[in-house]
């Protein structure tokens, strides 16, 4: 990293290095886009994965974090800061040039903070609407219903996009862009519609059936989780983290916990490390099987849908007898779990490992061979390895692109560096290695659930844990491998017992984001069918 | 040669009954009169109730697919299910779109239904129960039942509705190019039995039915016509035009009520139908199993009623339709075209020559084992 100093200095000599928890570089909002690209194109280690684009009013300016990190080693990391003191007109430079998955994030930034990005080819809002009063995440945000009342009017939606633009000799230009051509065949495919998965909006342009262009509206079930965060104490927050990904709803929880307890230096017993990760992989299987039923049932096959259900339903009973929960199992608290196991959990999970083995061989049967499906997937949504970098895609989604990005190899948290399993890769970048992918990936969890089930030691499940947590004033990241891709959590403290700025970054979002490159020229019937091998959750892109 | 096997419990016994009393009592027309209406009521009533049951059957036997228990709350074993349904769908709301074109949103299902009612009747249920015998009864059942296809444009145009749209254009892709491969198909038997006519093709399939008779020629017939029949009736992996993970429900996403009722009833009929006329081209229709010169073997066997022969062949067949559409995901339009324009129908172009080289040769069963057949 000692180079990686030298390069920063080089490049920009009033930049600020701090050591924190992450190499943190300071720099003036007109030079980080210079900063980043010349980390970026750095040979040895680029820096080519944008992992979080955090905005945050910090009281005296409103800025951005940015976490990036480079592809050929996760761990590998660096935090660049920049922001404005401006609040009525924030602007700062932008970076989607390089990466594509700041698109959305920088529109997102917009709507909640008002901060536009310079050059960003569309800076319409994301999640809120175009009339939304008040930038919700700013601190002198004024919350009063009146200002935003709930309107039952139906709203044209208007496809032009404001954007500002830089010209070649250094002025700003405001000016708009239309997302469609005016005679395009426009269909909305949701945001009430069997296959999105949730509440998602995709303005789609057809040509005959062909796709031509696809235009993502997200929102429609968007909370303010971030800001609520705010407000409540880190014990409160854990329970948001269920309703973002809610099929990973454990390994989302996970990632909070371990993120509080690192900034508050709680020691986690052994036990509960077990039963977390434990939990952690059976989680993963439920969310990759219910992944597989719904991809199958989006080609049209309601039989395999059901099968999938089926498998699931025993893993839903082993959460139920644990802790009560099924879906949300609220079962990890800072300090360890709630719950001890009960006492035929071994057992249980025992006999579930060669029997989902043995149906993984049915499903192989059933549908990965059939002639049919495989016309269906193969060479269908192709996703190169520079694309799935450039969009954050992580995941199965991204390693099926040929991206080693599995945070329990790089960047091992909890028991991962304890357990042996192989991370599962494939190069060809459509559907059906995505699909592939999963399936793997339920065996080598039942293979890391095979050693540890046996070697749960005895002990505590939880650490003794003040009812009123302080975090010590610092910026905490912490990055877990979700089932959908990386989930992670950034916790700004100034101190209190709440948290100044919370973020959560979603895999989802970044699988959503690639949807309009992978999609365009394929069928509408194979939009569908990449919809359900990308595997999103839209309750994780909205927050 | 004329064969008299007992038959008891044929319902040809009761109709015949029925003729001569109403003559003997009444002139001619008014006898006739009275038996159209009641065949007429019989006809409607049967289209109906089939519908009912194919529809339960469908669904428990999807269940036992799915390791599901299906309907089993309305009546023993959800007997009552499909019939609740009915009382359900005759009592919703028919809703009004919204700029569609009125009259022929309202105009579209009966296209629909007329057209498998007009094939239903052609159908020869048994020795006797067969309302009309056309002598070209092959192609007007043909010539009718792709007249649905014109209810499905229309519902997809008049619905102001792009799902609708999309599924409507899908759908007439696919009606016409199937249609052709189902035709040819039954084209291919006609030169084999040398009749249009249902009576006669099944009395020719006494001993020997068409599927073996033409033997190689026959069987890819017979699996080019289930395949496109299947294709014809618009479910899976042929339902791209309803694709509910796609087009929501495609053409009649607009429809509810009654009018909604009318296209699911005649999907299931469809399915009859097409199960139905394959019983009668390909596996001798209402003829029970006979062999040359058992005649024990024969009496026992025409104890069964011919209904029971028709309706047991023709279970089969949708029991293999239902397999095939639960167990197979969806094709797209282009992979459903190629199928049948590069694959299905060159292959039945070169078999209908095979058939009539076969035939003129006398190379088919019938042809060779003069004695046995």
């Amino acid at each position: 990293m000692e180079n990686i100093k030298k390069l920063i200095l080089n490049t920009v000599k009033e930049a600020v290095i701090e050591e924190k928890q992450k190499l943190t570089v300071t720099v003036a909002y007109d030079k980080l886009h210079q900063l980043a690209k010349a980390l970026y194109d750095n040979v040895e280690l680029p820096f080519d994965v944008l992992v979080y684009l955090i905005g945050m009013d910090r009281g005296e300016e409103l800025g951005v974090n940015y976490l990036l990190c480079s592809s050929k080693d996760l761990s590998k990391e660096i935090v660049l800061k920049t922001g404005t003191a401006d609040r009525e007109n924030p602007l700062l430079y932008s970076v989607t040039d390089l990466y594509e998955t700041a698109h959305y994030n920088e529109r997102e930034v917009f709507a909640l903070l008002g901060i536009r990005f310079i050059n960003n080819p569309d800076m319409r809002k994301f999640f809120l609407n175009a009339d939304w009063v008040g930038y919700p995440l700013r601190k002198d945000y004024d919350p009063n219903p009146e200002l935003n009342p709930v309107s039952i009017e139906s709203k044209e939606i208007v496809d032009i996009a404001p954007r500002v633009m830089e010209t070649a000799d250094g002025k700003l230009v405001e000016d708009t862009v239309n997302i469609f051509g005016d005679d395009d065949y426009i269909i909305n495919i949701g945001p009430q519609h069997p296959s999105t998965h949730g509440v998602m909006h995709f303005r789609t342009a057809l040509d005959g059936e062909i796709v031509k262009k696809i235009d993502v509206h997200s929102g429609y079930i968007h909370r303010g989780i971030e800001k609520l965060s705010e407000s409540l104490t880190y014990p409160q927050i854990l329970h948001f983290t269920d309703r973002l990904d809610y099929l990973s709803a454990n390994i989302n929880r996970h990632g909070l916990c371990m993120a509080v307890e690192k900034a508050a230096e709680i020691e986690v017993p052994e036990r509960a490390q077990y039963i977390r990760v434990i939990m952690d992989e059976l989680t993963r299987i439920d969310s990759h099987l219910l992944a597989w039923s719904a991809m199958t049932n989006d080609l049209g096959a309601t039989t395999a849908f059901i099968y999938g259900m089926r498998e699931r339903e025993i893993i839903l009973d082993i959460f139920d007898k644990t802790c009560g929960g099924r879906l949300i199992i609220n079962q990890n608290v800072i300090g360890g779990v709630m719950f001890d196991i009960y006492s035929e959990f071994q057992k249980d999970v025992k006999a579930f490992i060669p029997y989902m083995r043995e149906k993984l061989k049915e499903y192989d049967r059933f549908f990965s061979h059939n002639v049919i499906a495989l016309g269906r997937m193969i060479h269908i949504g192709k996703m190169s390895k520079e694309a799935a970098i450039s969009y954050a895609v992580t995941g199965p989604a991204g390693r099926g692109s040929g991206w080693s990005c599995d945070i329990r190899k790089h960047i091992p948290y909890s028991l991962y560096n304890k357990v042996e399993f192989k991370e599962i890769i494939r190069t060809e970048g459509d559907s059906y290695a995505r699909y592939l992918n999963r399936l793997d990936e339920i065996e080598e969890s039942l293979h890391i659930i095979e050693q540890l089930i046996d070697n749960i030691p005895d002990g505590d499940v939880c650490a003794k844990v003040k009812p009123i947590i302080r975090l010590p004033e610092g910026e905490y990241y912490q990055r877990v491998e979700a089932a959908k891709g990386e989930f992670g959590v950034y916790i700004e403290s100034r101190g209190e017992k709440n948290p100044y700025r919370l973020k959560f970054r979603s895999p989802s979002m970044a699988l959503v984001s690639a949807m309009p490159l992978i999609c365009k020229g394929e069928k509408i019937s194979d939009f569908i069918g990449i919809g359900g091998s990308m595997d999103y959750v839209i309750p994780d892109i909205d927050r | 040669m004329v064969l008299n096997y007992s038959q008891p419990l044929e319902i040809s016994n009761l109709t015949s009954w029925l003729d001569s009393t109403l003559r003997g009592n009444l002139s001619e027309f008014w006898a006739l009169l009275i038996e159209f209406v009641l065949v007429a009521v019989v006809l409607l009533t049967a289209y109906a109730v089939i519908a009912l049951i194919l529809i339960y059957a469908e669904r428990k036997i999807t269940a036992f697919f799915q390791a599901r228990y299906g309907p089993n709350r309305v009546g023993k074993w959800g007997l009552l299910q499909s019939v609740a349904d009915m009382v359900k769908i005759l009592l919703k709301e028919i809703v009004r779109i919204n700029r569609s074109d009125r009259f022929l949103f309202f105009a579209a299902p009966f296209f629909m239904i007329i057209a498998s009612m007009l094939t239903f009747g052609a159908i020869a249920f048994g020795k006797g129960l067969h309302a009309i015998d056309f002598n070209i009864g092959v192609l007007y059942v043909t010539a009718v039942s792709s007249l649905g296809i014109i209810g499905v444009l229309l519902a997809g145009w008049s619905s102001n509705n792009k799902y609708s749209m999309i599924g409507a254009m899908r759908s007439g892709a696919q009606f016409v190019s199937y249609e052709l491969s189902a035709g040819f198909a039954l084209m291919t038997i006609v030169v084999l039995a040398g009749t249009m006519q249902f009576s006669t093709m099944i009395e020719g399939q006494r001993y020997c039915w068409n599927i073996f008779n033409g033997h190689i020629s026959s069987i890819i017939a017979f699996v080019i016509y289930l395949i496109s029949g299947h294709a014809e009736t618009n479910r899976g992996p042929f339902d791209l035009p309803e694709a509910e993970s796609e087009l929501t429900a495609g053409y009649h996403t607009e429809y509810s009520g009654l009018q909604f009722g009318f296209y699911y009833l005649a999907e299931y009929l469809n399915m009859f139908i097409i199960a139905s006329i394959a019983t009668t081209v390909f596996l001798g229709g209402y003829m029970p199993i006979q062999v040359h010169g058992w005649d024990g073997f024969n009496q026992i066997m025409a104890y069964i009623p011919t209904y029971v022969w028709f309706f047991g062949k023709t279970a089969v067949l949708i029991f293999l339709s239902l397999w095939v559409r639960w167990s197979f995901p969806r094709l797209r339009i282009d992979q459903l075209l190629n199928l049948e324009w590069k694959y299905l129908l060159p292959i039945n172009l070169v078999n209908l020559l095979l058939m009539v080289i076969l035939v003129l040769t006398g190379f088919t069963l019938t042809g060779l084992f003069p004695g046995l057949f």
